[in-house]
């Protein structure tokens, strides 16, 4: 067991810290009320230049390949300046993962390379649908042959990113009569392609920066060549290769935690009630080792998924847990962290509020908690059958 | 033990249920959305209803019934809009009901009953920035000036504040006291000169709701507005946030209860894998859990809204009640956010707003710490 961090990964720690509280907390709160999205797409692009769009990506197609430690940490020191820039990135780095993994030669050196470097400020993943959510193979989006091409119909909601995406990974029914998840398939649909319409934006509880919206699929004609993977393989993908997506939310929610934790932490020791910090109330300092302790065990179960994958090893079950556990962590130590600014941290004066609505996604997003305890308790059970 | 709503009390159900469901309801995302106040609907309607001032006698200008009752119908106001429940809390509650203890026949006349009429907006005015928790770090300061009373300071985070017409304003009359003696307690009307309003809060929740900051420079009331006797300021604080917790205790289990409701009807229409999600365990068990929760605290709200109207010591129970519910509203609406997985982060379903309205359940009239540190005394004093 070595449980440091080698000498890159620190620096990309550093750098990500810097750039963040340099650069990215000082308009979080800007970008939470709506405002400033330019200097969110600045921010995006930036970040693409230091290298952070691609981190466990191949230096062939742009990437930084730093690992998915490396990642881990990155995300973490993002996510405790912007939660909103955080997801962008961590959905950016698994688009230029899932297509280095699964994607053609031509595919990967057409898409990878311009969102490592910020020429597409972002990629989009389109899975979900209205009625496919835990259940994403109950998707109605259907893809038909036509000679050479593929028409797309139907409508996938929640994608982030969408608006200022230059791709979008789309999945969608190839073969009606293949068993449930048997005949689907994935496609790489550029931005302006006609018939890739981007719809509605929901408005959310937090993450406001981050845009989230309908992709509309009308007649949509690609190419052959946009097929991503094997034919009727797309579920297996979705499956499999978005588990790295997970080490991005559960290092995200983390970010939030200790964020949250903190600054809370930094405001008992200043405010005084009953004559004294609050800090010196046992009450308060049940809170702080509470929330130190879970994001710390949440902290080594992200190091550890991100070192398995790292290490080509399986790291499903590995991820799971440290997403269900991190983000449920980064919840309670908000909303604690919440509690011990009392009255005040119910106002948007201070940013714990922000961080509270910011991390209640992380539960939800990339597989629900729930999902997440189906996945481990799967794969448990398979090892004892 | 007798576990039966009267029929009087379930009337008052029924009546208000109505009344919320088809005009409170329809706005509540809007009003959240805008940050805006509604007095005709949030207030007087609601005071048509008889409930502003539902506990005191009908001499009073009330309408004679209990606090059950009230409890009633601030949860269901609650169960579709939390903001006009805290609304009525605050006024019934922290405005009226010191008044009604506390007050001379002449200012019960004078305050009182336009308050339990409904003509007249309740508030209640103690926290300031460093008096939180810690009532006695009151630094507003009072001082006497022939038959008039000279405030200085201010107060903030003052729920109805900016729209109310009658404040219970506490500050310091004697500046050598200790730190809780020496607080008294005022009664100042909303036009007076030297009071004015300074910044609202913008909140992450109860949004339709009014939070501001009050302002006292030499504002000057005559001698009669003193509520109590001088000094016995944080007597009366602490014996109306005693009742003001029963208010709270329900605001919090009527939002639980609208977000298990909200929970259990998408539960049963949503389908994923080919069946209502209602039909997992995984959901069950999350459904099971909000039942039992808000049926415990209802009964803790309710125990303690009857020993409140049955003349019995409440203190301890209300802080129960405040408790459990409004950690129960957090859960129960954070649950209720996961039934609804994306659905319920985005502002087209309550549940958003629900999740949001309910964490200042456990902040303010006394946090949770604060209702452990009032239980723990309690029950350890022996």
């Amino acid at each position: 067991m070595y449980l440091d961090l080698n000498e890159e990964q620190n620096l990309i720690r550093e750098t990500a810290r810097e750039f963040s509280q340099a650069v990215l907390a000082p308009v979080a709160a800007d970008l939470d009320r709506g405002e400033a999205q330019e200097t969110f797409f600045e921010n995006l692009r930036q970040l693409a230049e230091l290298g952070f769009m691609g981190l466990n990506v191949k230096a062939d197609y742009g990437g930084s390949e730093a690992g998915v430690i490396a990642f881990s940490v990155a995300l973490t020191e993002i996510a405790r300046a912007c939660a909103s820039t955080a997801v962008s990135v961590s959905v950016n780095n698994m688009i230029c993962e899932v297509i280095q993994a699964v994607g053609s030669k031509e595919q990967r050196h057409r898409y990878i390379p311009k969102i490592c470097s910020g020429e597409f400020l972002a990629g989009a993943f389109a899975l979900t649908e209205a009625g496919a959510g835990s259940d994403p193979a109950a998707m109605t989006t259907l893809a038909v042959r036509d000679g050479d091409d593929w028409v797309l119909n139907g409508s996938k909601i929640f994608i982030t990113s969408a608006p200022y995406a230059g791709v979008f990974v789309v999945w969608a029914v190839t073969d009606r009569s293949a068993a449930k998840g048997k005949g689907i398939s994935c496609f790489l649909i550029e931005a302006g392609t006609p018939g890739c319409i981007v719809g509605r934006a929901e408005e959310k509880m937090g993450q406001h920066a981050s845009a989230t919206n309908e992709l509309l699929l009308q007649d949509c004609r690609v190419p052959g060549s946009a097929l991503m993977g094997k034919l009727n393989d797309g579920f297996r993908i979705a499956v499999s290769e978005l588990a790295g997506g997970r080490i991005g939310i559960g290092s995200l929610g983390l970010g939030l935690g200790l964020q949250a934790i903190e600054t809370a932490t930094r405001y008992a020791l200043e405010r005084k009630q009953f004559d004294q910090s609050i800090s010196n109330f046992q009450a308060i300092q049940w809170k702080i080792a509470d929330a130190t302790t879970e994001l710390e065990a949440a902290r080594l179960l992200l190091m550890n998924a991100a070192f398995r994958k790292e290490q080509g090893r399986s790291y499903a079950k590995e991820a799971s847990m440290a997403k269900l556990f991190a983000t449920e962590a980064a919840n309670r130590a908000c909303y604690e962290a919440m509690q011990i600014y009392g009255g005040y941290g119910y106002t948007t004066e201070f940013a714990v509020e922000r961080y509270c609505r910011d991390a209640r996604i992380t539960t939800i997003y990339e597989g629900t908690s729930e999902i997440q305890r189906l996945i481990i308790a799967r794969e448990v059970l398979r090892s004892y059958s | 033990m007798y576990f039966q709503l009267t029929d009087e009390q379930n009337l008052i159900r029924e009546t208000v249920r109505s009344f919320a469901e088809n005009e409170v309801a329809p706005s509540a995302a809007e009003r959240d959305d805008n940050e805006r106040f509604d007095r005709e609907l949030m207030f007087d309607k609601v005071a048509e209803l008889g409930l502003a001032g539902i506990v005191f006698p009908e001499e009073y200008g009330g309408a004679g019934g209990d606090y059950i009752s009230y409890a009633i119908a601030v949860e269901e106001l609650s169960r579709v809009c939390a903001s006009t429940g805290v609304t009525l809390s605050a006024h019934l509650s922290l405005g009226a009901n010191p008044v009604w203890m506390f007050g001379t026949e002449e200012q019960k006349k004078n305050f009182l009953i336009p308050m339990a009429e409904g003509t007249k907006l309740g508030a209640f005015a103690l926290t300031e920035p460093s008096a939180g928790s810690d009532a006695g770090g009151t630094r507003t300061f009072a001082v006497r000036d022939g038959e008039e009373w000279i405030l200085n300071g201010s107060k903030i985070f003052i729920t109805n504040g900016g729209d109310a017409e009658t404040y219970i304003v506490f500050a310091r009359t004697d500046k050598d006291a200790q730190k809780h003696h020496g607080i008294s307690a005022f009664i100042i009307d909303k036009d007076t000169p030297g009071f004015s309003f300074g910044k609202k809060e913008m909140k992450m929740g109860i949004r339709s709701s009014l939070t501001c900051e009050l302002v006292f420079e030499n504002c000057r009331i005559p001698a009669d507005r003193l509520l109590g006797k001088e000094g016995e300021g944080f007597k009366i604080a602490m014996k109306t946030l005693d009742g003001g917790r029963i208010g709270i205790a329900a605001q919090a289990l009527g939002i639980a209860q609208g977000a298990y409701e909200a929970a259990l009807d998408y539960s049963r229409e949503r389908k994923q894998f080919e069946q209502p999600i209602a039909s997992f365990q995984g959901v069950q068990f999350i459904l099971a859990d909000m039942a039992l929760r808000i049926e415990a605290s209802r009964l803790l709200v309710y125990q303690s809204a009857w020993r409140a109207s049955a003349g019995l010591s409440y203190g301890k129970e209300s802080a129960m009640a405040k408790l459990s519910a409004s950690e129960t509203a957090m859960w129960v609406t954070t649950k209720a956010v996961q039934v609804h997985g994306g659905y319920g982060y985005t502002r087209e379903f309550p549940v958003e707003r629900m999740m949001r309205d309910a964490k200042i359940t456990e902040i303010y009239e006394g946090t949770s710490e604060v209702q452990r540190v009032v239980i723990g005394a309690a029950i350890t004093r022996g």
